[in-house]
Parts: C-alpha cells; sequence; structure tokens
C-alpha cells in the first residue's frame, strides 16, 4: 500500500479552492499568468502558488524567489514570496536540469503534494504541467475539485490545442472557471472569444501584448504595475 | 518524503486498511523504505510519536517494523545495472537532501557510472510501501 494518497488528501484539506491554470500547450503564458495571477490574489486573501511544471519550473524566477528555501517544520513549509505562499520543484533542482518519465513525473508530482504543508488558504493557484499528457492527467486526478482556468492565444494552432483541452476536461467532469485569452495584439482576430462561445464557457477577457513584461520578470514590485497584473488583477476580483 | 509525511501517512493508510478488513486492534504494520529516500529512523519514530492519535485504541498495541531496500537502478540507453555505491563522483549534502525529499531529483544529480546518462530506471529502493498491516 502507498501511504503518500492518505497524506496528499490530508495537506490539501486547509485550501478553501484551488484555480489550475492550464493551456494544453507550452509558451503560451501560462506560468506568467499563474504567478501575476496569484501575485494579485496574495494582496486579497491568502493564497499560495504550487508550479506542477516539474521539467522547466519557472514561477520561482518571475516571482524573483531565488535564495528561498522552504522550512521544515512538521514537513515541508513553502517559503512566503511577496504575500504568497510558493512551492517548486526548483527549490530543490536548483539549476540542474530534471529529466524525468512519465512514472517518475508521477511520483515527483504525489511526493511535491505529500510533503507541502499549506495550512489555510483561500486559494491555491496551480501552474499545471504544460501538454496533456501524464504530468496534466496525473495534476488532475490528485487535484480532483480544482477549477480549471484554461490560457488561450488566437493562433490557429494554440486555438485547435485548446479546443481539445476544454474537449477533455468536459470528458472527465472538471469544472471550467473559462477561458483567458492572452498575449493579444490589436489586430487578432476573436478566434478566442468564438471557441470560449462554441464551447460555452465563459471568455476570461484578454491580456494584451504587453512589451513590459519581460523587464519586470524577478521583480514583483515592477511587475505589479504591468498592464498585465492590472488586467489579472481585475480577474482576481471576479474570482473571489 | 519527509519523515512527518510518511509517519503520518503510514498511520492514515493502516487505519483505513484496519477497517476496511474488520480490524479492531491492529497489532503489526510492515513498511518497506527505499535507500534512495534516505528516511532517518530515528526521526520517523519521534514524528511517529506525535502523529499518533493516543486516543485511538486501534493502535494501542501497534508494533511498527521498518525495512530498508537497497537502491538499484538500471541505465536505459546502456543496460548497466548500478547502485548508490557505484557512482562515479559523490553527490553532495545538498542534493541527498534534495533526494530524500523528492526522490525523482536523483535524476538531476545522479547518472549511470558507465555511459553518463541520466536516463536510468530505479529498479529498487525509491521510497515508501506498507507491505503489511495486521491485527485482529
Amino acid at each position: 500500500m502507498d501511504p503518500r494518497p492518505a497524506v496528499v488528501a490530508a495537506r490539501l484539506e486547509g485550501i478553501r479552492r484551488i484555480v489550475a491554470v492550464t493551456g494544453g500547450k507550452g509558451g503560451i503564458g501560462k506560468s506568467v499568468v499563474a504567478s501575476t495571477l496569484a501575485l494579485a490574489l496574495a494582496d486579497r486573501c491568502k493564497v499560495g502558488l504550487l508550479d506542477l511544471d516539474l521539467t522547466s519550473p519557472c514561477d520561482h524566477l518571475i516571482l524573483g524567489a531565488d535564495g528561498a528555501f522552504p522550512e521544515e517544520r512538521g514537513g515541508i513549509v513553502p517559503p512566503e514570496i511577496a504575500g504568497l505562499r510558493l512551492m517548486s520543484v526548483a527549490f530543490f533542482s536548483g539549476a540542474h536540469a530534471t529529466p524525468l518519465r512519465g512514472p517518475d513525473v508521477t511520483n515527483a508530482l504525489v511526493e511535491l503534494l505529500a510533503i507541502t504543508r499549506w495550512g489555510v488558504l483561500d486559494l491555491l493557484v496551480v501552474d499545471m504541467p504544460p501538454g496533456i499528457g501524464d504530468a496534466a492527467l496525473d495534476a488532475v486526478r490528485w487535484l480532483g475539485r480544482a477549477e480549471h482556468l484554461v490560457v488561450a492565444g488566437s493562433s490557429r494552432v494554440v486555438v485547435e490545442t485548446v479546443r481539445r483541452t476544454l474537449d477533455l476536461l468536459r470528458r472527465i467532469d472538471a469544472p471550467v472557471l473559462g477561458v483567458l485569452e492572452n498575449m493579444r495584439r490589436p489586430d487578432d482576430p476573436d478566434s478566442v472569444r468564438a471557441l470560449a462561445d462554441d464551447r460555452q464557457v465563459p471568455y476570461l477577457g484578454c491580456v494584451p501584448f504587453d512589451p513590459d513584461l519581460e523587464a519586470a520578470t524577478g521583480d514583483v514590485q515592477r511587475l505589479a504595475r504591468t498592464r498585465t497584473a492590472a488586467v489579472l488583477g481585475r480577474l482576481a476580483d471576479r474570482l473571489l | 518524503m519527509h519523515e512527518w509525511a510518511l509517519a503520518e501517512g503510514v498511520i492514515r493508510t493502516a487505519l483505513e486498511a484496519g477497517e476496511q478488513d474488520g480490524l479492531t486492534s491492529i497489532t503489526r504494520i510492515a513498511v518497506r523504505i527505499g535507500e534512495l529516500q534516505r528516511i532517518g529512523e530515528e526521526v520517523f519514530r519521534g514524528a511517529l510519536e506525535i502523529v499518533l492519535p493516543r486516543d485511538d485504541a486501534r493502535l494501542a498495541e501497534a508494533r511498527i517494523e521498518l525495512k530498508i531496500e537497497p537502491a538499484r537502478f538500471r541505465c536505459r540507453p546502456c543496460r548497466t545495472d548500478f547502485g548508490l555505491r557505484d557512482l562515479d563522483g559523490p553527490v553532495d549534502h545538498e542534493q541527498l537532501e534534495a533526494i530524500h525529499f523528492v526522490p525523482e531529483l536523483a535524476h538531476a544529480f545522479m547518472a549511470c557510472p558507465a555511459c553518463h546518462s541520466p536516463d536510468f530506471e530505479v529498479v529498487e529502493g525509491r521510497g515508501v510501501w506498507i507491505e503489511a498491516v495486521e491485527g485482529r
């Protein structure tokens, strides 16, 4: 018998809501959305951010958490960064590459969920693994009550992948908060809104392409002043 | 897995298993611990003392047995079998700590001693497994 499932359930007990930021495709700004949304929520309630991209974690870089490390206190307590509790495998792997195959990804994910003591949180934002392979399926399984916020872009390639993600989430009865359009440029087609309408899920608005974002990476104060943060602040209000 | 999470997991899982088997008293819990996980037995037993529900009569006579299983790896590209003592270079303390928390990080810090690939399978001795819950 595996003793971890019982602990995972206990570790998530004190969390009122779980919002899984997903997208089904790498490179659509899921981590920036998850990190900035968590930052905006931290002004409003008790928030945690869990980076479940186990092979390329980057939330700690976006939030400038270099040098932070979890505390050992009856388990592992996530460090507090800019008012939110952050957990990432990067705290343990450092700058090393983590070449993990499917079963390893599953084990690492369960292990991370089993050791992390979140305490009481109003909301846990989960930066979901990219794609819809082992890691994403495991995350959906272990975070059963998570509500999915799907990040999309207007490119045909992204829309097609997001359509598949939405269909999969519907097939497994996972709640969907809606679709958020990211990195929108003025001339982009309304394909994300059309997709949301077609699949009958809420269109949560759009984050415009933000040229200031790259320079704000790693600087939470600067990040909080970006247009991206302003849009996600309004979304944070809607979520609560 | 951290010793505290392990202690909590063992107790919760044993109680669930005992309930399924209709046990009113659990007398023995056998736990297999992978060498890779580097669980400190003293720390684990200390954590157990704290997480053990004192008022639960089902655990009053429970004896917890720990068995360490040596870690064995098999390189996927060159099929070499190896153990922790066969590694090319030392794994430093911080890296061992990281592996203690998340054993899969062995792939970040260790490599096959023959071909240096990090693409190896952990054949035995990875994590924690409850082998038996006995009672009456």
